[in-house]
């Protein structure tokens, strides 16, 4: 039995909307262990941003409790949840949100400068070697601009993977890409599980899940169903039966 | 988050848009430069006056008679004859603070030599009168207290009256000039002190002999005014209460009488005119520090527009483990920078316009170090005080809200 990176138990969420209560989660109790890879899925409502971001330490539970790599996340403050997010976490989002007019190099580094014990050449040499596992050691010093939309996803990706963090979490990380970007992105995830990093995937696209090994279906606020596929499907072999030029041919 | 990084993030982020953080600096810019020319004018002032003051007599007390009634009618300020020789006598033995004194006399009149003339005032004192009123003989000598004893015809003559009379440059020391008739030898000649602060030609004078001019120009027995110098300025207010004294009891005037005089101290001169330069100085500088003032707001409106134009790189820098404080001092050092910055150039710039305004308009400037580092300041508080709410904006940010801003 391998370590638990994320435990959650009987956790509820309440938003308040005016003078009604949005029971966003109906107490979800979840473990994720370390090494997998597991996508959830869910409508728009269902509660998987919620989920992800209490899982992300964003925002916290109502009630019920979770637990990060052993550390009990419920009564922390602000700073040390910040901590938390900078030395456990790493976020890949739907947007990639890198800083405009900063170079990948510097966006890769960005997360480190929030963390007093990593001296400046620690950084860049950290910051190259997430890069070039990402296969952008030629883009370092381009700017996003300067980037495709899935060169600037892994450039986000690296940024995720620089501290070394305990989970990645991705929030629709596939969402804006075209579908053979999507499943190059998807190649990388799934490169990174087999090099033994834990990956949650938020997404709601059916054909995406495939590619991980665990399905959490969300339906308003509760887990409705949980698999595991036994089954690996390579997402390099989806790249290489797409049709070189789809749309064009 | 250390400092340096702190301040290249900063940097980066204020070089991102050039323009937008070269106009918001221009106001503080303007600002600093105008409160730094604005004082250097009001402080340049008030120095030149304090100079000239003091440039008018060594720790001098002056005391004139006092304004006079005939009939219930003023006849105007030292119009009376109160003050004698007697007085000078008193001062001179009774008041310890005293060092010196000599009586003032002065008329004005014609002055002749051979084919030119020209008006002049003559004004006459005892030996120590050059001394009191820190006045030079460069050429020839001071007259002597025989000069005095015996009335003599002798005169020490001012820049302005031997250019009007013998020229540019002559040395009249020996010739004859006529004052209202009157031959005189000049024995001297006058170091040139040029124009006061009124704009009073202080070289435009002969000075003789108070018995000359006494008896032999103006006839008359009493003296117009006293000039007393103090051992020093410290005990400039004692001589005054000590002269008050004496002269009281000298004129007989009792306990709840009006004093038939007046006494003033240079010091006392240096405060009046001090204090107008002062409201001056506060005036120009309170609106010089109105734009400053509009400068920090420009930069407050800007680092609002900041703060919103950046909110969801605010919500990455969290959501990566930025914590509020870390936001806080990030945009508070670009306010600062851009604050800072724009107080130094500001300073070079006031500094360059103090300047040029005192070459070019020949008015006395004076830049002191106390204004510069209080611009300073006031500057990088301003950075402070009007980038900390939008800082705090910026810090107070919903990560999840923040990441999510369109």
């Amino acid at each position: 039995m391998s370590k638990k990176i994320i435990e959650l138990r009987n956790l509820r969420k309440n938003f308040i909307v005016g003078e009604v209560v949005v029971h966003a989660l109906r107490g979800i109790s979840l473990d994720i262990e370390e090494g997998e890879f597991v996508a959830i899925l869910g409508a728009s409502g269902s509660g998987k941003s919620t989920m992800l971001n209490i899982i992300g330490c964003l925002d916290t539970p109502t009630s019920g409790d979770y637990k990060l790599d052993g550390l009990s996340v419920a009564g922390l403050n602000k700073n040390e949840l910040a901590r938390l997010r900078n030395r456990k976490l790493g976020f890949v989002f739907q947007s990639y949100n890198l800083l405009p007019r900063t170079t990948a190099l510097e966006n890769v580094e960005l997360p480190l400068l929030y963390n007093p014990a990593i001296k400046s050449h620690q950084r860049r040499e950290l910051a190259m070697n997430v890069l070039e596992a990402v296969g952008l050691a030629d883009r370092m010093h381009h700017m996003p601009n300067q980037l495709s939309g899935g060169q600037q996803q892994r450039v986000a990706i690296a940024r995720a993977l620089v501290n070394d963090p305990v989970v990645i979490l991705a929030d629709e990380a596939t969402g804006n890409l075209d579908t053979r970007t999507s499943f190059e992105i998807m190649a990388l995830f799934q490169e990174l599980n087999r090099n033994g990093k834990t990956i949650v995937f938020v997404t709601h696209e059916p054909d995406i899940a495939k590619l991980t090994k665990r399905n959490i279906v969300l339906r308003d606020g509760n887990i409705i169903k949980d698999t595991v596929l036994n089954e690996t499907i390579h997402a390099r072999s989806l790249l290489e039966s797409l049709p070189v030029n789809p749309d064009y041919d | 988050m250390n400092y340096t990084n702190l301040f290249k993030i900063a940097i980066n982020a204020l070089l991102r848009n050039k323009m937008r953080a070269f106009l918001t600096m221009l106001g503080v810019i303007i600002g600093v430069a105008s409160v730094i020319a604005m004082l250097a004018i009001g402080q340049g002032s008030k120095k030149s006056i304090q100079e000239q003051v003091s440039k008018m007599g060594s720790n001098m007390i002056l005391v004139f008679p006092g304004s006079q009634s005939r009939g219930g009618v003023q006849m105007g300020f030292s119009s009376s004859k109160s003050l004698t020789l007697d007085d000078i006598e008193a001062i001179a033995k009774e008041c310890p603070s005293i060092k010196m004194v000599s009586p003032e006399v002065r008329g004005n009149g014609q002055a002749i030599y051979a084919g030119s003339n020209t008006p002049t005032n003559i004004y006459g004192g005892n030996e120590y009168y050059l001394a009191i009123k820190k006045i030079n003989v460069i050429s020839g000598r001071a007259f002597t207290s025989a000069d005095i004893k015996y009335a003599a015809k002798v005169c020490l003559i001012g820049q302005t009256v031997v250019n009007n009379l013998f020229g540019e440059n002559a040395d009249p020391v020996g010739s004859y000039i006529r004052f209202k008739n009157i031959p005189m030898r000049i024995i001297g000649v006058l170091e040139k002190k040029g124009q006061n602060t009124f704009g009073q030609d202080q070289d435009d004078l002969l000075i003789a002999p108070y018995t000359t001019v006494q008896k032999r120009i103006l006839a008359i027995t009493h003296i117009q005014s006293i000039l007393a110098s103090a051992v020093s300025e410290e005990s400039s207010p004692a001589a005054v209460i000590e002269v008050e004294n004496v002269l009281r009891k000298n004129h007989k005037i009792r306990d709840l009488q009006e004093d038939d005089f007046q006494v003033r101290s240079q010091e006392e001169l240096v405060k009046t005119f001090s204090s107008i330069s002062n409201i001056l100085t506060i005036l120009l500088g309170a609106i010089a520090g109105i734009s400053l003032l509009v400068g920090g707001i420009g930069i407050m409106n800007i680092m609002y527009v900041s703060v919103t134009e950046r909110t969801r790189e605010i919500g990455l820098r969290m959501s990566i483990g930025g914590r509020g404080v870390d936001i806080l001092m990030q945009f508070l050092t670009e306010s600062v920078l851009l604050s800072v910055t724009g107080g130094l150039i500001g300073i070079l710039l006031g500094i360059g316009a103090s300047n040029a305004v005192g070459s070019i308009m020949k008015w006395p400037i004076a830049i002191t170090t106390e204004s510069v580092a209080a611009s300073f300041l006031v500057c990088t508080a301003i950075g402070i005080f009007f980038g900390w709410y939008p800082a705090r904006k910026a810090a107070e940010l919903d990560p999840i809200d923040a990441l999510r801003y369109e």
